[in-house]
């Protein structure tokens, strides 16, 4: 293989924040089935609760995608 | 495919090339005024919202053509989701969400044209619309209450020991809200669309395996899902942020 040591650091480094997209990914499936939990005891008040479903997913899915761009900017604009 | 290159009988293939800015005419520096891939879908997003929402309307039946039920579907949608967040004191701000959503939705689900180029996956869009929001809520919200507005961060429920951090937490926290909604957005387009990319490469093996096709359709659905659901989460966000200016009391 050949390149030089900064670049090899850019790849790992890179590969690092793929882990991070991966833990975001639990905590956004903790948000839906804490949410389907729910919606199955009580469904008559589950539609009411389906906007705070998607503000949730939509905050623990932004830290993913902040650990999303740290990989893309070690690749792409160091 | 410009995206894909040969060097020395290697194949080289480069998904991120689909979101080069370029100039529509020649090849020049780009400058503010240059016409660009992004400006020309740009418009054709605001050229689609006008036939949809003006021309289709143009007729203003009480018993609704299929285009107008389309626009009152959306309008009903986006007002009765203002109205629950917010109440009546938000829905005045209902023409700027509306703008939002409907701008968001269009570009979305433009890009998802094959060949075609998808304006919010560029940061620097989805920076302006996230400033946008976040000027507007704070100014909004010092208008309406003046300083009472910083009262947002000075929570009354926690002990009086941990509220000066719990306010600094919440300062921080607000401060993040632009950064957060920008970096959503072009994120979630952007990395969907990549995804979409490279699973198209995947195509030319399908005389081997036919399933390759299926994997392209499959994420191809979601991003037509991601592409919905950003749009309703960037609004809802904003409906939100709004209720804190309008209403500053949790």
């Amino acid at each position: 293989m050949e390149g030089n040591i900064g670049e090899l650091g850019q790849y790992i480094g890179a590969g690092m924040g793929a882990i991070g997209a991966g833990i975001a990914a639990l905590g956004v499936a903790n948000v839906a089935g804490n949410y389907l939990a729910g919606a199955l005891r009580n469904p008559s008040a589950a539609a009411s609760q389906t906007a705070t479903l998607f503000i949730g997913l939509a905050f623990a899915e932004a830290l993913g995608i902040f650990s999303f761009l740290v990989a893309i900017l070690l690749m792409f604009a160091v | 495919m410009a995206d894909v290159a040969q060097s020395e009988g290697v194949l080289v293939f480069k998904p991120l090339d689909q979101f080069i800015i370029s100039p529509l005419f020649g090849d020049g520096p780009i400058y503010w005024y240059t016409p660009t891939n992004l400006t020309l879908w740009l418009g054709i997003a605001v050229v689609c919202i006008y036939l949809l929402f003006v021309v289709g309307s143009s007729g203003r039946s009480i018993v609704p053509s299929r285009i107008q039920s389309i626009s009152e579907v959306i309008y009903g949608f986006i007002y009765k989701m203002l109205d629950d967040v917010c109440g009546q004191d938000g829905v005045k701000y209902f023409p700027y969400v509306m703008t939002l959503f409907v701008f968001i939705l269009f570009v979305n689900y433009l890009g998802l044209i094959p060949t075609s180029f998808v304006a919010t996956s560029h940061i620097g869009v989805t920076v302006v619309l996230g400033f946008g929001v976040f000027l507007g809520v704070t100014v909004l919200g010092f208008v309406l209450n003046g300083p009472a507005f910083l009262g947002m961060f000075w929570l009354k429920e926690a002990p009086l020991a941990v509220r000066p951090i719990l306010a600094l937490i919440e300062i921080v926290s607000y401060l993040v809200r632009p950064v957060s909604l920008s970096v959503r957005l072009a994120g979630n387009i952007m990395a969907g669309h990549t995804v979409v990319k490279v699973f198209a490469a995947f195509a030319g093996i399908a005389a081997l395996s036919p399933l390759s096709v299926l994997a392209i359709v499959a994420i191809y659905g979601l991003e037509v899902l991601v592409a919905g659901i950003q749009a309703y989460v960037f609004t809802i966000l904003t409906c939100v942020y709004l209720k804190d200016a309008v209403k500053p009391h949790h």
